[in-house]
């Protein structure tokens, strides 16, 4: 709660009141005049108003579809969720690489050693001084657009094919025994949480530790495995070839998408990097010293002291660089990869013309999203606050 | 017996000890090299990485953009390979070509004086407001948020009455747009930032819940979104004579989308100022505007003038978006330029990105210096 500066006593002016009911009058009248205005340009524009654009059919062709989708017999509202899907698709495996790659470059930019520290900070000062927007072009226009052509594909190991039409990885196809094996790895999973936490409980009473490393990675890694093989192997990669017109066969990664996934895990993880440099720079040195007085080891220090001070910090502004990420990823728009923006504010909209409706659905997703995960982050601040004595 | 013990035991120095060299593995080059480059085993692989990298990055780099560049010529016929240049390098004679396109846009090539002119305006403006040692600041913001506008408006714009001729903002373009969007945003947000974040901390319950709803809603929605609103959906909420221009659209669009950031970053500020300075001034009987604006907002700017300057890094970056609503700022120049078939060419995307991002990187990294420069400042203030 804010301070308030406000004496008790003095009852409330009239003139507050009066300031309030004003603004209250005034939002109304222009909210008022707002509406008018629009449904006069609306009707002499010939343009329909209400939801009821959302069964109807697209009739336009989106280039990549996680659910079934085709622009003869789909509904705007299905095109609505396919571009949703491809916004949650991008941010999801961009908010897990930029947390990867920040890391990695946050920590580096404490170490000891003087070039490691000088080439982070250089990434970092680089990366975060350059919009984002010019470095997604970059990727696209500048590097992935001068790839080779069809003719000269890169054959990457492993079997992926990569030219300028996009990316070509060798796609996963799943026998019916392979249930069996998902099966296997949440038992495994699950058992693994069991015993850690029986673990930690036998510890607590008696004092003897269990190293639950080797089981754990037995049955989080090996069961499945078993199971794999008794199953006769029930998975097979469909390896891409290079026709003549075009890449046949494999998993299909578009241009757009790689050039926008990279350009936004390259820019988050400069502004991750930044906070987690923070963040274990903000554990008092008391903190370690005292570990290295109790006699812990560099790793246990790390993994005991360091790492949970540094996370209370770390996570709130983590969160909220995740949320630009999410956000930044409508520049998608720029170079054409069919997220939320740019299928539903572009397509459906020009389309349609259903300006008003379309946007307030497009703002309101990213409202959801945003507000959602506040409401996640306040509940963890509230579980990891520091109790005070 | 006990002088005598005394004297075997004795362990007091009479004379000072011989002075010893430094280590020789903590002094000097070696010492530094040891202690930061070769202090372990990992840390020599490190280094011996890092080392690798940069042979394998910056020599290449070096040679494309300086060795191999091409510096002149008229046309895409300089940029292409031939035998005489196998692999050309960045084609910056594309960018001599097209740079009076990239800093003006269409703007009359007769009336380029009065951009120029406001170019100058503007950076006297920022040095005076910026520089600490320079005198009469408070001149200096008179003259960056009163006549600055005025003057820049009727410069760019035109005022038929002293003779400068309208110029419309379609006609506008390049770097000329990218610094009039990212000034009028700066201008115009910090002040509707602190009138909001003030909105926030207000006891009145509206407008509390106007400033909360405001600033929330904003901070949720991508600049993007609030762009296509500002342009698609502001025309139809206005009588149709009253449509504001393209650019303007766009202007109001960054304006508030900053200044719910701003205002977060104010209310920071205004957290920052004891709670006895309130109270001081109230025991003086000052009303709540003239506290405001002579105890606690001065003291809450300068408290968070380092997080006004990152949000004006955020800004300017974000001026790129209006790219999306179909304005001709400096980076749609650029993509613009790089169509042209007469500059067709392999090399012409990455020159004509290498020069914006040279363009955006010193205007950023010189805030961001700038910011920590005061934080360091306001820091050994803090310490007295």
């Amino acid at each position: 709660m804010p301070y308030q500066p406000r004496d008790a006593r003095r009852p409330r002016r009239l003139g507050s009141v009066a300031v309030q009911l004003g603004l209250v009058l005034l939002i109304a009248g222009l909210a008022y005049a707002a509406i008018i205005n629009a449904a006069q340009n609306l009707s002499r524009a010939h343009i329909a108003s209400g939801f009821g654009f959302w069964n109807n059919t697209a009739g336009f062709d989106i280039s990549q579809t996680l659910i079934d989708y085709s622009a003869s017999s789909s509904s705007f509202g299905r095109a609505f969720w396919v571009g949703l899907l491809n916004t949650l698709l991008v941010a999801g495996i961009g908010i897990v690489l930029a947390t990867v790659l920040g890391f990695v470059v946050g920590i580096a930019r404490l170490s000891r050693n003087w070039l490691v520290a000088r080439l982070a900070g250089g990434y970092v000062e680089l990366i975060r001084n350059v919009p984002l927007l010019l470095q997604i072009l970059f990727w696209y226009n500048a590097v992935l657009r001068s790839l080779p052509a069809l003719r000269g594909s890169i054959t990457l190991p492993g079997g992926g094919i990569l030219n300028n039409r996009g990316l070509f990885l060798p796609r996963p196809e799943f026998a019916p025994g392979f249930a069996a094996v998902l099966a296997a790895l949440l038992l495994g999973v699950g058992a693994a949480i069991l015993l850690r936490l029986w673990a930690r409980r036998r510890q607590a009473r008696t004092g003897a530790q269990l190293r639950v490393l080797w089981p754990v990675l037995g049955l989080v890694g090996g069961l499945p495995l078993i199971v794999f093989a008794l199953t006769g192997f029930p998975l097979t990669f469909q390896a891409p070839d290079v026709g003549r017109f075009n890449v046949r066969g494999g998993l299909e990664i578009l241009p757009e998408f790689a050039a926008l996934l990279t350009a936004l895990s390259v820019y988050t993880a400069a502004f991750i990097a930044e906070v987690v440099r923070a963040g274990i720079l903000a554990v008092p040195h008391g903190q370690i010293e005292a570990a290295q007085a109790l006699g812990l080891r560099s790793g246990r220090m790390l993994r005991l002291i360091i790492v949970p001070q540094a996370m209370r910090v770390i996570v709130p502004p983590l969160t909220s660089q995740y949320l630009n990420l999410i956000k930044n990823s409508s520049l998608a728009v720029a170079i054409g990869y069919p997220d939320l923006v740019q299928v539903f504010a572009g397509s459906v909209l020009n389309i349609t013309g259903q300006a008003v409706e379309v946007i307030a659905i497009t703002m309101a997703v990213y409202l959801a999203i945003s507000l959602f995960t506040s409401l996640l982050m306040n509940l963890y601040a509230h579980t990891t606050a520091v109790v005070e004595r | 017996m006990a002088t005598s013990a005394g004297e075997k035991l004795s362990y007091l120095r009479r004379a000072p000890a011989k002075r010893l060299p430094p280590p020789a593995e903590r002094a000097g080059i070696a010492g530094w090299l040891r202690s930061n480059l070769f202090s372990s085993p990992a840390n020599i692989a490190l280094t011996l990485a890092c080392v690798l990298f940069i042979v394998w990055a910056i020599p290449p780099l070096l040679q494309f953009f300086l060795r191999d560049a091409v510096w002149s010529g008229a046309d895409r016929e300089a940029c292409l390979a031939s035998p005489a240049q196998p692999h050309p390098g960045a084609c910056w004679a594309f960018v001599r070509a097209w740079f009076s396109y990239f800093v003006y846009g269409f703007y009359p090539t007769g009336q380029r004086w009065r951009v120029d002119l406001f170019f100058v305006a503007l950076a006297l403006g920022v040095v005076w407001l910026l520089r600490l040692s320079a005198p009469r600041r408070d001149l200096g913001a008179l003259y960056f948020f009163i006549v600055l506008p005025i003057l820049s408006f009727v410069l760019l714009h035109g005022a038929p009455f002293i003779g400068l001729v309208i110029v419309p903002t379609a006609l506008w373009g390049g770097i000329l747009v990218t610094i009039v969007v990212a000034t009028i945003g700066m201008v115009f947000s910090l002040p509707l930032g602190i009138l909001l974040a003030l909105g926030r901390r207000s006891e009145q319950p509206v407008v509390r819940l106007l400033a909360v709803a405001f600033i929330e809603f904003v901070r949720g929605v991508p600049l993007i979104t609030v762009l296509f609103m500002a342009s698609v959906m502001l025309p139809l909420f206005v009588p149709e004579q009253l449509a504001p221009d393209k650019l303007v659209r766009a202007l109001i669009g960054v304006a508030l989308f900053a200044s719910a950031y701003m205002a977060e970053v104010v209310r920071g500020g205004l957290a920052a100022v004891a709670r006895g300075q309130y109270e001081a001034a109230r025991a003086l009987g000052l009303s709540y505007w003239r506290m405001m604006a002579l105890v606690i907002l001065p003291q809450a700017l300068r408290a968070t003038l380092p997080n006004i300057v990152n949000t004006f890094i955020g800004l300017f970056k974000d001026t790129t978006l209006v790219f999306v609503v179909g304005i001709f700022d400096f980076l749609r120049t650029i993509e613009a330029a790089r169509a042209d078939p007469k500059w067709a060419a392999p090399t012409i995307a990455v020159t004509g990105y290498a020069l914006a991002a040279i363009f955006y990187f010193i205007f950023c990294y010189g805030m961001s210096r700038y910011a920590q420069r005061m934080e360091a400042r306001l820091a050994r203030a803090g310490r007295r």
